[in-house]
């Protein structure tokens, strides 16, 4: 009797946080999609939102359509997947790693990314046939990579990938701003710059759907691991004692990581402390096991991430902040909060 | 289950830290692993749980040899209870007895009522039902050590290895976690550093030194006067009644 009734309430408390994030997320991005220097009530954006997928025929301005569906729809969808699958990968380094520090961009993926961009946009690596987005993927993986090797394959311990991955940041962060300071101007460095603190200005549909995929399928893959995740919560020997083969999960994990934070950094810019702050805050509200925490994660990091960017774009009129000073606002007094309650416990 | 160790060798990079370990745990029996700090006991216990791989040699539990076992496979048998394992993740007591379920279940498989019976009466069985609903970090040493044997045992094992788990516990808890383990129906296999404890609580006694098994038998056949002296370095007088009492008379030399 009285575990089935636990269960029951654990579950239905869940459930119901799940709906109500749903609920929020579908007015977030309303809202994200309504607001501009271009003012659209909600009743239309549903509107043609509804056109647009198909299965409505309301009459709405040819304009007021084209900026709903052409222009915010897809930026807003984009903004919701990049936090949902940043926290995601926070999370999953935050078990991994056994770090509450830990977030995507540890690994070195971000500092890579800023290298490959800078190379393709300054000194113009590929001849022009390459986009900032390519050089910034290819230079993400690069950095993982050699996280990877400096840790022997991600198995040789937690500290020892957090060390690898400080080396490689290190060492990517110098490559930029060897490129930048010997040959770029002063013009190309600020694009640099204001591309790597983020930006969801100019991404469309098929950026959508590509993110769509690597973060849907990152996902399930992660969902999938979620038990074993869990059996980390005393360390990688004692996983391996729970029966998880910890070297294939972990290899298996960080690539995923990788794979996300690389193609979101290379389509918006590493925006920072979203894959930090929402973790902690996910894992106060729905507990630690995985199989809650990680969709709670996706979900709260899209709310968030998709806030974040009306903020940016209603807090100085006739200007859009980059997100990354967004998040890094909210997220840096949240930051001081963990670290204050994170003191050694007596 | 029994578990059977032929010839086993193990070394990190050129140092030698195993060589030569062979012996037979009878299923049922509770065996006492002892032997001066850095002689190998917990690589020992590692190699034999299957939790590192030998460099040679294999280990054999109810007669299979275990490098052949998935992992999943062997942690339905095996559970291994580490020296205080710790945690920074806000988990409550019912949540880490539950990981024991892990190896049993499937990856995305439901929480069944048997999980629900398995971890209420492992928590029983270490006497934390009361303290189900506790967060770990606010545990005591001992009670900690109680719910990491009560996790081992959800997790339905036939073998259970411990690495020196009365480490950091008062002499009540000491006797309380071996007196525990001694009442388990398992063949249990657990490292020591009190010897008066293994003679209390160990059907057999093995003892390493340097990487090789040196003595293996009944505590009266190994605590012996000229053992305690060649191992480990201390003088001792060993009485004999009922079970073999250790004491200490001072260090060689000292």
């Amino acid at each position: 009797m009285k575990r089935a009734a636990r269960r029951h309430r654990e579950g239905g408390l869940a459930l119901v946080y799940f709906g109500a994030c749903l609920v929020i997320l579908v007015f977030a991005v309303a809202l994200a999609t309504a607001i501009g220097d271009y003012h659209i009530p909600l009743r239309t954006v549903f509107l043609a939102v509804w056109n647009g997928i198909g299965l409505g025929t309301a009459e709405i301005s040819r304009i007021e359509f084209s900026i709903v569906w052409d222009l915010r729809l897809s930026r807003a969808l984009v903004a919701a997947l990049a936090g949902a699958g940043l926290a995601l990968c926070g999370a999953i380094l935050q078990a991994l790693l056994r770090n509450p520090l830990a977030e995507p961009f540890v690994l070195g993926v971000s500092a890579g990314a800023s290298t490959g961009a800078v190379a393709v946009i300054i000194l113009g690596i590929g001849g022009g046939g390459l986009s900032l987005s390519v050089g910034a993927f290819g230079g993400a993986f690069a950095a993982f990579a050699l996280v990877a090797l400096l840790s022997n394959g991600a198995t040789s311990g937690p500290n020892h990938t957090i060390l690898a991955g400080v080396a490689a940041a290190q060492l990517f962060n110098a490559l930029t701003s060897y490129i930048v300071t010997t040959s770029g101007n002063a013009q190309q460095a600020r694009d640099v710059m204001f591309w790597l603190l983020g930006s969801f200005g100019g991404v469309r549909w098929p950026d959508f759907f590509l993110l769509l995929a690597v973060t849907a399928l990152g996902l399930a893959i992660c969902l999938w691991m979620a038990r074993s995740l869990d059996a980390f919560t005393f360390g990688d020997e004692d996983a391996a004692a729970l029966g998880v083969p910890v070297g294939r999960i972990r290899l298996i994990l960080f690539g995923v990581t990788a794979m996300i934070t690389a193609a979101i950094v290379s389509m918006v810019g590493a925006i920072g402390f979203v894959g930090l702050v929402v973790p902690h805050a996910a894992r106060y509200i729905v507990g630690p096991l995985h199989l809650k925490l990680l969709p709670a994660c996706a979900i709260t990091g899209a709310i968030f991430m998709v806030l974040a960017d009306i903020v940016s774009r209603i807090l100085v009129s006739q200007q859009t902040i980059p997100i990354g000073v967004v998040t890094a606002l909210v997220g840096v007094p949240f930051f001081a909060v963990i670290l204050y309650r994170a003191r050694p416990q007596t | 289950m029994s578990v059977v160790a032929t010839d086993l060798e193990w070394g990190v990079r050129r140092r030698v830290v195993l060589s030569g370990v062979s012996l037979s745990v009878a299923p049922g029996e509770t065996l006492g692993l002892i032997g001066p700090n850095g002689s190998g006991k917990s690589s020992l216990l590692r190699l034999l749980a299957g939790l590192k791989r030998p460099a040679s040699g294999r280990v054999q539990i109810h007669g299979q040899d275990i490098s052949r076992v998935p992992r999943r496979m062997l942690a339905r048998q095996v559970a291994f209870v580490q020296q205080s394992a710790a945690t920074d993740t806000n988990v409550s007591v019912r949540d880490v007895v539950r990981l024991g379920r892990t190896p049993h279940r499937s990856a995305l498989g439901g929480w069944t009522n048997a999980d629900e019976d398995i971890v209420a009466s492992a928590l029983e069985r270490v006497n934390m039902t009361g303290h189900a609903n506790q967060p770990w970090q606010t545990l005591s040493g001992g009670e900690r050590q109680r719910v990491h044997i009560a996790r081992a045992l959800a997790q339905a094992p036939r073998i259970m290895f411990l690495d020196e788990p009365t480490n950091h516990l008062d002499i009540h808890h000491q006797i309380e976690i071996l007196r525990m383990v001694r009442a388990l129906d398992l063949t249990s296999i657990i490292a020591l550093h009190d010897m008066n404890l293994a003679t209390m609580f160990c059907d057999r006694i093995a003892v390493m030194k340097d990487g090789r098994l040196v003595m293996l038998g009944t505590p009266r056949e190994v605590v012996t006067a000229q053992l305690l002296r060649d191992v480990f370095r201390v003088e001792a007088e060993v009485s004999d009644d009922p079970r073999p009492h250790i004491r200490f008379t001072g260090a060689p030399g000292a």
